[in-house]
């Protein structure tokens, strides 16, 4: 599905490098967390690949089902069905949620050559797919993200995602300022959209988040590389020891 | 049709270039007093205070430049209100085009009609409102209108009106000057809407007096007309009295040079008015200028000034607004927000917030701003599949849309919305 070779990127506005060769090969269906420590590239990995301006790519190359992602613009990449889960969704102040949702969904329709959805086909989705994150009627109305709580911003996100039905998703610590219950409604989201055909890749800083989206793989990354690779035992042994150990016997 | 009709074409002075209308003793009185005044006020140049941003020449200068016509397939403004229509073409009422002259709670005269009759209501009203605006900012182009204007409606409104008043200004010469003086008076507990659009001619007078008595509600929507190399100057002179509402909002698009003067009075209490505007600006010949003066002079009142630019290729937008708080205003409620959002580095946006408050017990605020669009929100939206021009458009309508939520009526604001949004893809 996603196949990251040797990516290596800097700053576009000064001189720093921060993905040193990443590789990373996420297959049809699979889960993949990232973690690591603060600074470690783990958010500009998921910029790079939803295509995030002030970055430049100075080697390697990442590909969604054998389409070159960095080549495209990023509402290509979504329509080529990449999803960016943000860390801290923007808030669009005088863009209804809805209108966004309906204007998003049938772009991508567009893109890729399907019937647009009616605003009665649209509404028909919307709510039943807001209802299973609780999302009411007066949170689809409001502005986007605008006067939205922390745990609502990101089900709003998982929101998206379920609309957009996208094949890859990409969350990018989807937990941050989520209390023990918003984690548990965002993660069931986001297990409701494992198909067995979609895939994942979650980047967090804890490992709490993957007791509630179990990972098929988990990986270590520091300093712009990824430097450990293993299964869900890797997530816990982090969460008892920190990155210390592993950093000590990486070096 | 030939525009230069009722102009003396050898002139070289503006106030010799049009001739002044002859009627009833009393009108002519009114419009000799304003002549006076305008000779005394001179011609505004861009060496006075409030032209500083804007240079009126395009306005003073004779015979107008011409402006070429606008032709699109685009349904007039306004079409799917249900409301009474009256057309004026290059500045002249055109009864052909235009619905009766009836409307239930209203009575409306043209000016011709009114200023001819020995008496009248008007007399106390026609020039009064644009005199009294002439202190402390002289408005001669206002004077220039109230002398030499042939042309408008007199409007007496006596109830509530259920349908508004849509006057449709068509510009159909490519040399037309044009003056139009509007006068209209709102009756205690009457309730009125006047929508006006189009451009209206090659170059615009326009002059709007406004009475809007105790307890009444006035409100207007106004968009001026896509024609590019249209020169537009209006006026609008307000006096709210107890407990009334004043709300008028503005669209424009296009137009080579747009002033929007609005001049608004408290004289009774507790009263509340808006005046807001959206603007979208296109290419280095738009020039676009509102400039306000709200005077409370009554306790209670709260005023609003809304107006939101969005300017590219070089497009520039001026925003000169005053609050003037009289010492016996207090409990004034005065909010100011002028907001510009520059889509490329060519172009301008020029504020100038005044507030002059002589009471003590007063909240007043204002504030003003300028700005790109904001990346991130971009970004946001393209990475939700949406193409990056469709998701500036997005952006754009969003900022214009906190001064349409200014419109009372939901039919207008969508209306106003919906032209918005498909002339982000036309110019």
């Amino acid at each position: 599905m996603l196949n990251i070779k040797n990516l290596k990127v800097g700053l576009a506005e000064e001189d720093k490098q921060i993905l040193n060769g990443v590789d990373l090969n996420i297959g049809e269906g699979e889960v993949h967390a990232i973690m690591g420590p603060n600074g470690s590239g783990k958010s500009t990995t998921s910029y790079v690949l939803a295509g995030k301006d002030g970055y430049n790519v100075t080697a390697g190359s990442a590909e969604l089902n054998g389409e070159n992602l960095l080549d495209m613009d990023p509402e290509e990449r979504a329509a080529a069905g990449l999803f960016l889960a943000f860390q801290y969704p923007v808030e669009i102040p005088g863009v209804g949620n809805m209108t966004f949702l309906r204007t998003a969904v049938n772009a991508q329709r567009k893109a890729r050559g399907e019937k647009e959805l009616t605003a009665g086909e649209f509404l028909k989705i919307v709510r039943e797919k807001a209802k299973s994150l609780k999302i009411d009627a007066e949170m689809l109305k409001r502005p986007v993200n605008v006067g939205f709580s922390g745990g609502e911003k990101k089900r709003n996100e998982i929101l998206q995602m379920a609309m957009l039905e996208p094949k890859m998703c990409v969350l990018d610590e989807t937990d941050s300022g989520l209390d023990v219950d918003a984690m548990k409604l965002v993660a069931e989201g986001v297990n409701a959209l494992r198909d067995g055909k979609r895939s994942f890749l979650v980047i967090t800083h804890y490992q709490r988040l993957l007791d509630h989206i179990k990972p098929d793989v988990v990986h270590i990354m520091a300093n712009g590389k990824i430097i450990k690779t293993g299964g869900p035992e890797l997530a816990l042994e982090v969460e008892q020891n920190g990155y210390a150990d592993i950093l000590a016997e990486v070096a | 049709m030939n525009s230069l009709i009722g102009k003396n074409e050898i002139s070289d002075t503006l106030a010799d270039f049009f001739i002044q209308p002859n009627g009833a003793t009393w009108a002519n009185n009114i419009r000799s007093e304003a002549l006076v005044a305008f000779n005394d006020f001179g011609v505004p140049t861009k060496r006075d205070e409030y032209w500083k941003y804007t240079n009126p020449q395009k306005l003073t200068m004779i015979p107008t430049e011409p402006a070429a016509l606008f032709s699109n397939d685009e349904p007039p403004m306004f079409e799917s209100i249900d409301r009474v229509k009256i057309v004026f073409v290059d500045g002249i009422l055109d009864l052909s085009q235009s619905d009766d002259l009836i409307l239930e709670g209203a009575t409306i005269e043209t000016l011709v009609d009114a200023t001819s009759k020995d008496i009248h209501w008007a007399k106390d009203l026609f020039g009064s409102l644009e005199k009294n605006g002439q202190k402390p900012v002289k408005r001669p182009l206002a004077a220039l209108n109230t002398a030499m204007a042939a042309e408008g409606l007199v409007i007496r409104i006596t109830d509530k009106c259920k349908k508004p008043l849509a006057i449709r200004y068509i510009h159909n010469s490519e040399t037309s000057d044009a003056l139009v003086h509007n006068i209209i008076k709102i009756e205690s507990n009457a309730q009125f809407t006047l929508l006006e659009s189009g451009a209206g001619a090659a170059r615009f007078n326009s002059v709007l007096e406004v009475d809007v008595a105790d307890n009444a509600d006035f409100h207007h929507v106004r968009t001026q007309g896509r024609d590019h190399e249209r020169k537009t100057v209006t006026h609008i002179f307000g006096r709210l009295g107890k407990e009334s509402i004043f709300k008028s909002f503005t669209m424009t698009v296009n137009g080579t040079l747009t002033r929007n003067d609005a001049v608004l009075e408290f004289t009774g209490d507790n009263a509340r008015a808006t005046v807001a505007g959206a603007t979208a600006g296109d290419g280095e010949s738009f020039h676009h200028d509102d400039t306000v003066f709200i005077t409370h002079d009554a306790v209670n009142c709260e005023s609003r000034q809304v107006f939101k630019k969005v300017l590219r290729n070089g497009a520039t937008g001026v925003f000169q607004g005053k609050i003037l708080v009289k010492a016996d205003a207090q409990k004034t409620d005065g909010y100011q927000i002028s907001q510009g959002l520059l889509l490329d580095d060519n172009s301008n946006f020029l504020a100038k917030p005044e507030l002059e408050i002589y009471a003590d017990d007063v909240a007043c605020s204002h504030g003003s701003t300028v700005g790109a669009i904001d990346e991130d929100a971009i970004f946001y939206l393209v990475s939700r599949g949406v193409p990056r021009k469709q998701a500036q458009d997005m952006l754009v309508l969003a900022f214009l849309a906190e001064a349409i939520d200014e419109i009372d009526s939901n039919d207008l604001a969508d209306d106003i919305n919906d032209r918005l949004a498909a002339w982000m893809n036309r110019r």
